[in-house]
């Protein structure tokens, strides 16, 4: 068992980079996700990582930079929050649809406007399409190990695609927990060196990102989505392999006192931690309610999602990101649409909240619990949503 | 020779669509889009090459006597060789249909 | 301005024979932009790989499954070419250092047009002269956003008329002048800036290889005459480079760790010359500035007359 420290989540996300061995870092400041390349940037002056640092101008070079160390053959690495996601969109996309296994961690902040700097999941949301595997880390903890994780993944030979980390801004980046370091054997062991396919090579000389013609472009899109919906296996191999060796096991989702629970919250990121408190609470008043945990966003845990709530009567969705003009938040939608043509659908109320890093307490998912109940009772098929603890609703 | 366009099936690209072989443009045939064509004559030629270093489509070789000769699958009939040949060797003329 | 072709047409058999960017590609006719990235392929060889952007050269070059590139190529996007060399080039430097690919020199080059350089690229480009990447950029200047139908960009020169800045009633064209691109390379005090034309292929060839042999990152910008766009016979993008630069509209220069020269292949190529010092090349490099100063002067006393 690896050494267990009190550290900074950003911190111990930089020593768990440190640990994967990457070539390439290329990132721009915003925060909160600083933390994260300051300690990388010590790491690699002090030689305590050999890797490139590149301090880029922008986070649309940062994304530009890690395709083209990736497309040598490179580890590469970035992180970023919001506003530098927007910057870097549209190569996030090129570099899925090129099969460039670069890691990412995304602190999680609101994006702008009006500009915040602090936490909700507006900013992975505006790329739920871009291609990328994307996981939710719910403490420090997962964070280290989902950054090995996310290079064991991306790099598969059958997968071969970007990954994002998502972590909560402040929440998670900014805060002290105690963290279980990895051995430097159990790291050789679970992750290989990166072989990729195709590299830029003088002695191999291949055309990266040609032109797709309509002749061309559905089938290149197709090539790209398969191996997405099929990564799943290979991530859940990926973290069986995982708890095999340090001990903690990862699924698609997590649940917590669901099994004979009426009523369930289904939240993604730290939220789940809070929410796993309040099902206590409820529990000890005698509410039959438990908790599902999103973890992989994509590709989208179906079935998982049909098992852990076919039976149950009603689904509490949290949601802290916003599709405008929609059917309430990105996670309700899914959710939704992954439940329609199940026999037994619950009732679905969604509930947007936390935006910018509005604190939502125990007492607020109580809240949320019973305004819930209160709308099965009066409307159980309405499929509507609201934005909770919004002043003058 | 590389697959026509009809029939690439999504399994047969390659990996983030990349393209393995180096140069295979050249089964693509340029020469199509002509009207008018280069004619050498070797009598004026000086074999200087000024006609091979100035085509953009590579379109122009070296014979084996040192002569210059058009690729008639690849050339364009921009006429720039004619144009910049030195002893006026090289004469447009319209293609026949 | 003397330049080397006039000197010796015989030097055209000395380039290599070897084209490294293959027929096929579906350039317009008479595209000298198509010819200079000829020439560069050639200068540069086989050990190179290429960040291009999006443009002329990326759409004619890599329509699937057909690809003009025998060297590596990558293309991600319009802006990025110089970070995705940068990428590329700190990739190759580490997987080296840590011996998981041979060591060997490569040359990496990044390209795009003036649009892809000047306007939406200049910030990614400025970047990576700044970090010091050891890389080639060359903008292709043909003046204006060829790929997207002739409309104006920063590097369209005063006057033109573009599908954007059109010859109207009362605004007759461009109204804005060149910006002067190679002088914002220049500023970043890298060690090599020069500008060059395909209608001088060799002064081409020897600048790539020049730039090439630099450590650190080089720029050059390359006029690239655009029949289609400038309304020209697809015969005379040769000649009109020509003119460019013998009229002084696109000068042909370098600058070498912020000294400026023209070109001075004109005495390397010639044996009366080879035994000249630094000091001489300088002295005459001196005396045919001053001497085209004061033929601008005249020229420019006598205007209108």
């Amino acid at each position: 068992m690896g050494k267990r420290i009190g550290l900074e989540v950003s911190l111990s996300a930089a020593e768990a980079v440190k640990m994967a061995n990457v070539d390439c870092i290329a990132a721009y400041p915003i925060t909160p996700q600083t933390h994260i390349v300051e300690h990388l940037s010590e790491l690699v002056n002090d030689g305590e990582l050999d890797a490139e640092f590149i301090p880029v101008e922008s986070e649309h070079s940062a994304m530009s930079v890690s395709a083209g160390a990736s497309a040598v053959g490179a580890r590469a690495f970035t992180c970023t929050s919001s506003q530098g996601l927007s910057l870097m969109n549209e190569i996030v996309h090129i570099v899925a649809s090129m099969r460039l296994p670069v890691v990412m961690i995304l602190a999680n902040r609101s994006m702008s406007g009006p500009i915040s700097i602090w936490n909700d999941h507006t900013d992975v949301m505006s790329i739920r399409d871009c291609g990328w595997i994307q996981v939710f880390a719910n403490n420090g903890q997962e964070v280290f190990d989902h950054v090995l994780f996310g290079y064991k993944v991306a790099e598969s030979q059958g997968v071969m695609l970007p990954l994002i980390i998502n972590i909560d801004g402040f929440i998670l980046t900014h805060v002290i927990e105690p963290i279980e370091f990895w051995e430097k054997e159990q790291v050789e062991q679970y992750l290989p060196d990166f072989e990729p396919i195709h590299t830029l090579h003088p002695d191999r000389p291949v055309t990266m990102g040609g032109v797709g013609m309509p002749y061309v472009f559905s089938e290149a899109k197709v090539a790209q989505d398969e191996p997405l919906k099929q990564s799943k296996s290979v991530i859940i191999s990926a973290w069986k392999e995982l708890g095999d060796i340090v001990g903690r096991y990862y699924s698609p989702i997590e649940t917590y006192r669901s099994g004979d629970a009426e009523t369930l919250f289904i939240t993604q990121g730290s939220y789940g931690e809070t929410v796993s408190l309040v099902v206590d609470e409820l529990r000890d008043e005698g509410k039959s309610v438990g908790l599902v945990m999103d973890r992989l966003w994509r590709p989208f845990p179906f079935d998982e999602f049909r098992e852990a709530t076919g039976q149950t009567r009603n689904l509490i969705i949290i949601d802290r990101a916003i599709s405008y003009g929609g059917q309430g938040g990105p996670l309700a939608i899914d959710i939704r649409s992954a439940l329609y043509k199940e026999k037994n659908q619950p009732n679905i109320t969604n509930f947007i909240c936390g935006l910018a890093g509005r604190d939502v307490t125990i007492d607020d998912f109580k809240n949320i619990y019973h305004k819930a109940m209160q709308k099965v009772k009066k409307h159980p098929r309405e499929e509507d949503f609201e934005y909770y603890g919004v002043r003058g609703k | 020779m590389t697959k026509t366009r009809q029939d690439l099936a999504w399994q047969e690209l390659e990996i983030g669509a990349t393209l393995i072989t180096p140069g295979n443009s050249c089964e693509y045939k340029s020469g199509d889009w002509r009207s008018i064509r280069p004619v050498v004559d070797n009598k004026k030629c000086v074999r200087c090459g000024t006609c091979y270093i100035f085509c953009p489509d590579a379109a122009i070789h070296e014979t084996e006597e040192g002569f210059f000769e058009a690729d008639l699958y690849y050339c364009k009939g921009c006429g720039i060789c004619a144009n910049e040949c030195p002893t006026q060797a090289i004469e447009m003329v319209e293609e026949e249909e | 301005m003397e330049i080397v072709e006039s000197t010796n047409v015989y030097a055209y058999k000395l380039i290599t024979k070897k084209d490294y960017f293959a027929p096929g590609h579906r350039a317009c006719q008479g595209c000298a932009e198509a010819l200079a990235v000829r020439l560069v392929a050639k200068a540069l060889g086989r050990n190179v790989i290429v960040a291009s952007a999006t443009g002329c050269m990326e759409i004619i070059s890599s329509p699937m499954p057909f690809t003009s590139w025998r060297v590596p190529w990558i293309h991600v996007a319009f802006e990025n070419a110089a970070a995705v060399a940068s990428g590329a080039e700190a990739g190759m430097k580490v997987l080296m250092r840590k011996g998981r690919v041979p060591k060997r020199k490569i040359t990496f080059l990044a390209m795009a047009g003036d649009g892809g350089t000047s306007d939406i690229g200049v910030q990614a480009l400025s970047g990576a002269l700044e970090r010091g990447h050891d890389f080639i950029y060359i903008c292709y200047d043909n003046e204006a956003y060829m790929n997207t139908g002739i409309q104006r960009s920063s590097s369209t020169p005063y006057g033109a008329s573009t599908t954007t800045s059109p010859a109207g009633k009362v605004i007759p064209g461009q109204i804005t002048w060149k910006k002067n691109m190679p002088e914002i390379a220049v500023a970043h005090n890298i060690p090599y800036v020069a500008t060059a034309c395909p209608s001088y292929p060799i002064d081409l060839v020897e600048k790539v290889n020049k730039a090439a042999r630099v450590k650190g990152p080089a720029y050059i910008h390359i006029l690239s005459v655009c029949p289609t766009g400038w309304r020209l016979a697809p015969e005379l993008s040769i000649r009109a480079g020509r003119l460019a630069v013998e009229t002084g509209v696109f000068p042909l220069y370098e600058v070498e760790y912020g000294r400026y020269r023209f070109t001075e292949e004109y005495l390397k190529i010639q044996g009366r010359f080879r035994h000249l010092s630094e000091e001489m090349i300088d002295t005459i490099q001196k005396r045919v500035v001053e001497e085209y100063e004061k033929l601008e002067k005249k020229i420019k006393m006598t205007e209108g007359d």
